[in-house]
């Protein structure tokens, strides 16, 4: 089934582009085609001008789709801790706290996941934005289930990034606050 | 840390955290190994004979039980997606997880094995080889199943599928470590038996982690 055709864009250092379209018009399928967990049809991906090597553009890519990954059996430091492992980033003691009082969590560190709400556990995820240096962010509806405050801090989150000459795609209905640099209008 | 280490101390620790299934697969191994004496009575000739089948059976089912969960959360839940996406091989991570999947069921059924096999009157040297012959084929059991377990991922009716799937490929672990046992327990040599089982393990290492790979792969494009 062809869910889009003619879709091209790029980003610079610095830049951001937006996903949008309505529901079904193929906004996940195109995030998770250019992470390379999905096989597009047709068409490339360039990173850095050229075709990327998998797992050197594994290292450079945070994926972060519908579902946060995150263990209901495990602890809020223990979920970060396991996700910054798989991502083989070492933190510093200091900064692994601060992220968390950062996203809200301090209180709820040595809380099993299972107990956190859907906002709380999307928390879990930001604290990841916060530690992954990874130079491209692609980010599929990153502000579902958080509150203002939340959606404040995402914000927050993606300025750091961008000013830091980084690169982000995101798929979203809510409007955020930093101008992306290019929409991609999916659909109709 | 690498990806095999990873995987392995997460699951381990994740089942730690939730040790109900564990604790569900070794009970109900004990439990079935105990009713068989119960139903077929105390004749000694008559258990002794269908001892190490039943216990290899028992074992099969016990490890079955344990494989539907063993991608299937980590699929729903999104952790697939980001190991896969991770820097680290998807074979490292996969084999990590089948291996902390054999430490959690394989490895406890083996050593509770020649206890339970006490109910069956059978002699030293039978425990032994029964045990031992337990040690070399869960893993291939873990191996297979994974196969299984990742090819039935997102599938509809996943778990009768992955019955229909599974069992069949679980017979030749089954005829040859139960083959060592009541050769053994005939006083003829086991060795034919367990190196046989120990070639479908070697295979079965170097073959079943690119087949889970290959199905993770199709289960999430």
């Amino acid at each position: 089934m062809r869910l889009f055709r003619d879709v091209s864009f790029a980003a610079q250092a610095g830049e951001w582009v937006e996903v949008r379209g309505p529901n079904g018009s193929g906004k996940t399928t195109l995030l998770r085609g250019l992470a390379g967990l999905t096989r597009l049809e047709a068409g490339e991906v360039l990173w850095n001008g050229a075709p990327p090597r998998a797992d050197e553009f594994r290292a450079d890519v945070l994926y972060a789709g519908h579902a946060a990954g995150v263990k209901d059996e495990l602890t809020v430091e223990e979920n970060l801790q396991v996700a910054l492992a798989l991502r083989g980033i070492t933190v510093q003691a200091g900064a692994f706290d601060e992220a968390i009082a950062r996203v809200g969590l301090a209180r709820r560190r040595r809380l099993p996941a299972r107990r956190l709400s859907a906002g709380q556990r999307r928390r879990i995820g930001m604290a990841r934005l916060v530690l992954d240096p990874a130079p491209l962010w692609i980010l599929d509806e990153p502000l579902t289930a958080l509150d203002a405050d939340g959606e404040a801090l995402f914000n927050a989150l993606l300025e750091q990034h961008v000013a830091a000459g980084r690169v982000a795609v995101i798929a979203t209905h809510q409007p955020l606050a930093a101008r992306p640099a290019r929409e991609v209008r999916l659909g109709a | 840390m690498n990806g095999f280490t990873w995987a392995f101390a997460r699951d381990l620790r994740i089942a730690w955290r939730h040790p109900g299934e564990t604790l569900l697969v070794i009970a109900f191994f004990a439990l079935v190994c105990t009713l068989f004496p119960l139903g077929i009575g105390a004749e000694p000739r008559i258990l002794e004979r269908v001892g190490p089948g039943v216990i290899w059976v028992c074992a099969l089912l016990a490890a079955f039980l344990s494989l539907p969960a063993m991608f299937a959360a980590d699929y729903t839940d999104g952790s697939l997606e980001q190991m896969t996406l991770s820097p680290h091989p998807m074979m490292a991570w996969a084999s990590g997880k089948i291996a902390a999947h054999w430490a959690v069921t394989g490895l406890p059924l083996t050593v509770l094995s020649p206890l339970l096999a006490l109910q069956y009157g059978l002699d030293g040297a039978t425990l032994g080889t029964l045990a031992f012959g337990l040690l070399i084929g869960t893993p291939l059991l873990s191996l297979l199943g994974a196969a299984c377990s990742a090819l039935t991922l997102g599938a509809r009716g996943g778990g009768v599928l992955l019955a229909l799937l599974a069992l069949p490929l679980f017979v030749p672990v089954l005829i040859f470590g139960a083959g060592a046992a009541e050769a053994q327990a005939a006083g003829v040599s086991p060795a034919p038996h367990l190196s046989l089982l120990g070639a479908g393990l070697l295979a079965g290492c170097v073959a079943l982690p690119p087949a889970v790979c290959a199905a993770i792969r199709i289960a999430l494009d």
